[in-house]
């Protein structure tokens, strides 16, 4: 494998000039979050315990806010707007306090490939606990697994545990057996913390030991695939949130002060389905990579129509209405002030993914989107369209209004039902999404584009030779692979151009856009950077089906 | 089903919740009454689903409104929003697990001190076709709906058995309690012939999806078969 990390080159810098707030899919009215996610990560990475009290704290105002707003006086939305100052500045500062800590530990990681395979990168950590921690972290393993080198072999394991060491998930196999595993892993971290440290993760016997500290849990990744550390955080972040959007946070500390040893399984009864369905979503699906929303191609005119369709409907405390069909985003309509997280989505992206029971029935849910308020839940109302594969979520605050949503879906259904839109969307979920050779670059392969300003990401059908499974879940980890290289911490890449075996990789980070494409084996760099250019061109010309530009609100 | 409507029918609108604990089948029980299937891979419900159907009982037209509670614990909390103003409710345990019908027996304390209307009890001991298996009794059960004035009955989501039965004597019991307590919230209107409808508004679009899906299910099942165990 030749692998030649690139350095901007010349053509890089000028396109990006031309592009810069022009690039492919970019709009100024984002209707998602777009902060990077990797940036975020480490800021909620670093943050002590008191700043997590405060940030919940200040976080809870939204639902709150929503409800004082109908009701009472308006002084809520100016202390939502406060609290997301203060919120800023703490994240400011705390992100710069640690950044030498960080540096460190991203260092480490650089490294591990070349130096002893068993290497932690816990900052300021001496040399005796490190190898207690890995000496432990082995031996626990083995003994578990001589039953079973099936289970030992999984690719990635994810467990959850409480910060008392009780079990309450596992990926794979019955988390009561591993009462025993889990309570080394808890110990391992308290051991650490003790010393006034973190333990992020261990590197050993092929394998890469990440751990996310999330009081009052603990989640912990067990991989022996080639994700770099920063990555496996945030999927664990996401595995969390799933928890948080069953319990709220304030519930899950709530619970878990005032009984450290309460058994979470007892509440998260029936969450097993959407955590594994999650973990799988993120083995396959780029959207949890590119924490972007991938939406489905649908002709502008119909798409504002369907926007339109949904605005007329509008009744008071609906706070955000989404349609999606076939795990694509048809359209998010949202109280004005209110912005949804990508995570948020991918959340409920799964939660449709994993159940088929709201095709049987109109479903009403409650759901905690963290990243738009922790503390508390809204309450959804969720329906398919008249037989058709499009869902549509009504999200409010309240929790009485279930019968008031039904009227409001009934209204929207007989608009899209007069403008002919829900036969558009099954058409468009029927015809797969576009091809790569429309494109019309003969070496392309495939590509997934990330517009950085509006969250949305696109990627056509895999053909040929990604049809297979195996195939799929190969060029899935190169598009990691090459993700993880750009989005180096300690050595990002503007653009670098990868050669394999069985195919080239260009992956092209600007501050509007993140490009990643594949290409034939033989195919050069600059033939690489040559068809990208089209390509940019060809996205910017098909932007509005591909993405969704002006967003409507209520 | 439905008979030669007579210019005095009667039109009733009632609400019903199910209500029991996770696993029982109280999904697939509304599933096999609305859409005459059974699945064998229900997901666990998230919150509430809400069906509507209607039938044609002793000379009233029903509309039975219903709340498909999900059983576990962390959505008992919820609860009392959907059996608030409900006029019947199912209460649904599991003939092979025990503590299933002891769980169910909270849920009757639970609408006894929280409801104060009159509402129709109805105890389904589920799962029926499991007999061998049998762990909770038919008299035992039959003696407790006594004690509590509730309708008992044992059925089978799988097989069907004694599920129609159940949602007829149901609404039976509701045409009753509404002559016979005025006040109990059950609205019953003169029945608007004009307006007539199917016992089913056809076959609920929602529910063609998942049988649809059953089928693949089936035709993959097959196919496996054939092919034997792969991955």
């Amino acid at each position: 494998m030749a692998d030649s990390p690139g350095r901007p080159d010349g053509t890089d810098d000028e396109d990006q000039d031309v592009l810069i707030g022009e690039e492919p899919g970019a709009s100024v009215h984002p209707m998602l979050a777009t902060e990077d996610s990797y940036e975020e990560l480490d800021y909620d990475l670093n943050i002590e315990a008191p700043i997590t009290e405060q940030r919940e704290r200040l976080a809870s105002g939204t639902i709150a806010s929503i409800v004082e707003e109908h009701t009472g006086p308006a002084s809520a939305e100016e202390v939502g707007t406060e609290a997301t100052e203060l919120e800023n500045d703490v994240e400011r500062s705390s992100l710069e306090g640690d950044l030498s800590n960080l540096q460190i530990s991203e260092e480490v990681t650089q490294r591990r490939a070349d130096t002893v395979p068993d290497r932690q990168d816990v900052p300021n950590d001496t040399d005796e606990e490190v190898l207690q921690n890995r000496e432990a972290g082995q031996r626990e393993i083995k003994d578990e697994d001589i039953h079973s080198s099936v289970w030992r072999d999984h690719k990635k394991h994810v467990f959850i545990l409480s910060e008392a060491g009780k079990p309450i998930y596992s990926r794979y196999g019955n988390e009561d057996k591993l009462v025993s595993l889990m309570g080394v892993m808890q110990a391992l971290i308290s051991f650490v913390q003790d010393g006034k440290n973190n333990l992020r993760s261990i590197v050993a016997g092929g394998r890469t030991f990440v751990f996310l500290v999330r009081p009052p849990l603990i989640l912990v990744a067990v991989c022996r695939t080639h994700e770099s550390q920063q990555q496996l955080l945030l999927q664990l972040t996401y595995v969390y949130n799933q928890v948080l959007s069953v319990l709220t946070y304030s519930q899950l500390s709530r619970v878990l002060e005032t009984r450290k040893n309460y058994d979470l399984r007892r509440l998260l009864g029936g969450t097993e389905k959407f955590l594994d369905n999650l973990l799988n979503l993120i083995d396959q699906d780029p959207s949890f990579l590119l924490t972007a929303v991938r939406c489905l191609p649908l002709d502008s005119t119909v798409r504002d129509t369907i926007g339109h369709s949904i605005q007329s409907a509008k009744i008071k405390d609906l706070v955000f209405a989404i349609l999606i069909a076939d795990n694509q985003l048809v359209t998010l309509c949202r109280m004005k002030k209110y912005i949804l997280h990508p995570a948020d989505l991918h959340l409920v992206f799964n939660l449709l993914n994993a159940s088929t029971s709201f095709q049987a029935a109109d479903s009403w849910i409650p759901i905690c989107l963290p990243k738009f308020d922790s503390a508390g839940f809204l309450h959804a109302h969720i329906s398919y369209l008249d037989n058709s594969k499009a869902c549509l979520l009504l999200l409010t605050v309240d929790k009485m209004m279930f019968f008031e949503l039904a009227k409001c879906k009934e209204k929207i259904v007989e608009k899209l039902k007069k403008h002919h839109c829900i036969e558009a969307i099954n058409r468009a979920v029927a015809g797969g999404g576009y091809r790569c050779l429309e494109v019309g670059i003969s070496d392309l392969r495939h590509f997934i584009y990330k517009s950085k300003s509006t969250a949305q990401f696109t990627a056509p059908e895999l053909e040929a030779p990604y049809r297979e499974k195996e195939e799929r879940a190969r060029l899935f980890n190169m598009y990691q692979y090459v993700h993880q290289r750009v989005h180096n911490a300690a050595r990002p890449l503007k653009i670098m151009f990868h050669v394999g075996s069985r195919e080239a990789m260009l992956g092209w980070v600007t501050t509007g856009f993140e490009l990643y494409a594949v290409f034939g084996p033989l195919a050069t760099k600059q033939v690489a950077i040559l068809a990208v250019n089209k390509l940019l061109k060809w996205i910017k010309k098909e932007e509005y089906r591909l993405f969704i530009l002006d967003p409507p609100e209520f | 089903m439905a008979g030669p409507p007579t210019p005095r029918m009667k039109a009733l609108e009632a609400k019903v919740v199910v209500l029991g604990k996770e696993g029982v089948g109280k999904t697939s029980l509304v599933v096999r009454y609305v859409g005459k299937i059974f699945s064998k891979n229900v997901s666990p419900t998230v919150g509430a689903s809400f069906f509507t159907f209607k039938m044609t009982v002793d000379n009233h037209r029903v509309k039975l409104m219903v709340w498909d509670t999900a059983g576990q614990e962390r959505f008992r909390s919820m609860a009392p929003m959907y059996y608030r103003k409900a006029n019947a409710a199912f209460l649904v345990y599991d003939i092979t697990q025990y503590s299933t019908f002891e769980n169910m027996k909270t849920w009757v304390d639970e609408l006894k001190t929280a409801t104060d209307t009159p509402m129709v009890l109805c105890v389904l001991g589920n799962k029926c076709d499991l007999k061998d298996q049998r762990k909770v009794q038919s008299d035992e059960a039959l003696m407790y709906a006594a004690s509590i004035g509730a309708l008992f009955f044992e059925t089978s989501a799988l097989t069907n058995e004694g599920v129609q039965e159940a949602f007829l004597r149901l609404s039976l019991a509701l045409i009753s309690l509404s002559k016979s307590a005025p006040n109990c919230g059950l609205i019953t209107k003169d029945y608007d012939a004009r307006r007539k409808s199917e016992d089913f508004l056809s076959f609920p679009p929602s529910l063609l999806l998942l049988r649809e899906q059953i089928k693949e299910e089936e035709e993959k099942e097959e196919e496996e078969k054939k092919v034997g165990r792969c991955c």
